[in-house]
């Protein structure tokens, strides 16, 4: 692997981050299986793209992409909590309906940033850091400072109000919850966070395309679950910097996967390879507490025995 | 001394063998990087084509190519990733097929020179300034419908045309700008533009109806609303002896006199031919974005019959298909 793809890895891996602690709180906090991701990733990228081309400030146009997130989250809530549509098939609603508004917020299938001013511009040409060395860097400390808001809002009232909504809905209602409200709110945040990470890939790849919303859900839902194989998830903020950490192993497994000429792997064996290396990074935990337990039960019975 | 001398020679023999090897290998051997969104027959086609034209001229892979390809299969952000793989592995040309790969290696790879394929609008895309106005290190081949090519032929089986009508849907974005370049191209070949607007299929009849006594001759650019309903347009064609010549080789099956279509493959052998004149040593700011050349005519001679016009034998003997 090259510094190139190195630094790429790492910069991807901080944007997709954002996607993971996107996922960690539909999927594990708020326990809704969420595919509007699909959707309001390429929805935040289209927003930024759009308005960054129509000489809005890239900044605005990247708050905006997260207003218009937000409100994609709190329709996919709306749908399953007030219409009482099962929560997969609301977020697949939402995320098609998605695919036709991206084709008109963009007027077309991509929206090209490339050599336009973006958040990413000031840091081209520094004099002491190679750009795709400066980006990486920028994208990490931002993805820190989300996770710090992340986990500080969780810790919080409302977001202790909002575990407690998806861990045991009946008992949270019966304390005086408005559960209805804290899914809305948390799809609503979850999703602003993904449509932050697509207004940040556009302008990091230099396009808005209405394609690249493709199998965002996966690499999240990857990126959660190969993080909690590394960190344990005892405590809060363990659980997420995992999603973090998980979200740059992913990027990684692709940039060798990317390089896998030398075992005999071609391009389009890139996808299983992935699913190979998830799958072994699920089940690599399970299977080290299922041979400790076997471990343990035999020298229990090993003990009882010279006991006896 | 006798061993010494043998020693020696064997020595210099090897050195000698050493630097023909070197001088032979060097700068001969290239490194192209081909980077595609999806696995698509089209685009897959194009790679060949690509290929086909450097073995062609002399670079094999395995011997002097070093061919490093990468499909994204389907995801951008694996796009950006092997952009960013590209950069940093330096080849002497990366070759990027279709609209997202592209953006992504002119994102990341700023040095390494960039040829483009099949991208339909480079300049939309934000690829290049213009066609025209290729990049420091960034050219390529479009696949654009090559209209002009296509307004040329319908003059030549058509000489005395004067006007021509298009029927589009204007909430096309692709036909909006295939409309654009008709009404560009248009006046080099001494062509009247009339436009009738079809918004939904069941309007195609009666905007074709409203081109009748106005037009000599009809093109039905590739828009999916008109194309999806062109039977209708053809009858009333038939009834007027207004010939319709269209934008896409199916369209003569279904009864159009004549299109000038193209494949990718072809497409593909034009970006390898921009690709070697790179490796031969040319900038890619010499070389001008390209549109399509090469096509292929399909011809509906009993149609054009219906139409009140014969197919010239020379036209119809160029044709590579014949519908009878």
């Amino acid at each position: 692997m090259n510094s190139f793809a190195f630094f790429g890895a790492i910069e991807t891996g901080f944007i997709f981050a954002l996607v993971a602690l996107a996922v960690f709180i539909s999927f594990r906090i708020l326990d809704f299986p969420d595919l509007t991701v699909d959707g309001s990733f390429p929805l935040g990228a289209a927003v930024a793209a759009s308005m960054i081309v129509g000489d809005f400030h890239p900044l605005t146009a990247t708050a905006c992409a997260c207003i218009a997130g937000a409100m994609a989250g709190a329709v996919t809530a709306w749908l399953n909590v007030k219409l009482k549509i099962l929560h997969l098939l609301a977020s697949i609603l939402t995320m098609i309906a998605l695919y036709s508004i991206n084709l008109r917020i963009m007027d077309g299938p991509n929206k090209a940033l490339l050599g336009v001013d973006t958040l990413l511009t000031p840091l081209d040409n520094l004099s002491f850091m190679p750009y795709y060395i400066a980006y990486p860097i920028a994208f990490g400390v931002f993805a820190l400072l989300i996770l710090a808001l992340v986990i500080w809002f969780l810790q919080s009232e409302i977001g202790l109000a909002m575990r407690a909504t998806g861990a045991n809905p009946r008992m949270a209602r019966a304390n005086g919850v408005n559960t209805s409200r804290m899914v809305i709110l948390g799809m609503a945040i979850s999703n602003a966070l993904v449509a932050l990470a697509g207004a940040l890939f556009a302008q990091s790849q230099g396009s808005a395309d209405v394609t690249m919303g493709v199998g965002v859900i996966v690499i999240g839902l990857a990126s959660v679950i190969g993080g909690e194989a590394l960190l344990s998830t005892r405590t809060l903020f363990k659980w997420a910097l995992a999603c973090v950490l998980g979200s740059i192993l992913y990027r990684m497994v692709i940039a060798f996967a990317l390089n896998g000429e030398m075992l005999g792997l071609k391009a389009q064996d890139l996808n299983l390879i992935t699913a190979v290396l998830v799958t072994l990074a699920i089940v690599a935990p399970g299977l080290k507490v299922k041979t400790k337990s076997k471990l343990s039960a035999i020298l229990n019975a090993k003990a009882k025995q010279a006991q006896e | 001394m006798q061993n010494r001398l043998h020693f020696l020679g064997i020595t210099l023999l090897a050195i000698f063998a050493l630097i023909v090897t070197t001088v032979q290998a060097a700068p001969e051997s290239k490194y192209v990087a081909i980077t595609q969104i999806v696995e698509h027959p089209a685009l897959d086609a194009v790679r060949k084509g690509v290929k086909d034209v450097l073995s062609e001229a002399g670079w094999n892979e395995g011997e002097n190519l070093k061919w490093d390809y990468q499909s994204a299969q389907g995801a951008t952000a694996t796009a950006s990733q092997i952009a960013k793989k590209f950069a940093g592995d330096n080849p002497d040309v990366i070759v990027a097929i279709a609209t997202p790969s592209a953006q992504a290696v002119v994102s990341s790879a700023r040095q390494t020179n960039i040829v483009f394929s099949a991208v339909t609008d480079p300049v939309g895309a934000k690829l290049v300034k213009a066609w025209d106005q290729p990049s420091k290190n960034v050219t390529g081949v479009s696949d654009l419908t090559p209209i002009n090519l296509h307004l040329e032929f319908i003059k030549e089986v058509m000489p005395e045309a004067k006007s021509l009508g298009v029927i589009y849907n204007p909430g096309e974005a692709n036909s909006v700008s295939l409309i654009k370049l008709v009404k560009q191209y248009g006046p080099a070949h001494k062509l009247k533009i009339v436009e009738a607007v079809s918004p939904k299929s069941a309007d195609v009849q009666a905007a074709a109806r409203s081109l009748l006594g106005k037009v000599d001759v009809i093109y039905l650019p590739t828009d999916n609303t008109v194309i999806s309903a062109m039977e209708g347009i053809i009858k009333i064609a038939e009834q007027a002896k207004i010939p319709v010549f269209a934008g896409d080789t199916d369209s003569v099956k279904r009864g159009a006199v004549a299109a000038l279509g193209f494949n990718y493959y072809q497409v593909g052998r034009q970006t390898g031919q921009v690709v070697a004149s790179i490796l031969n040593g040319k900038s890619p700011q010499d070389i001008p974005v390209q549109g399509i050349e090469k096509t292929e005519l399909f011809v509906n001679p009993k149609a054009a019959v219906r139409m009140g016009i014969t197919l010239d034998q020379k036209i119809i003997a160029r044709a590579k298909e014949v519908i009878e």
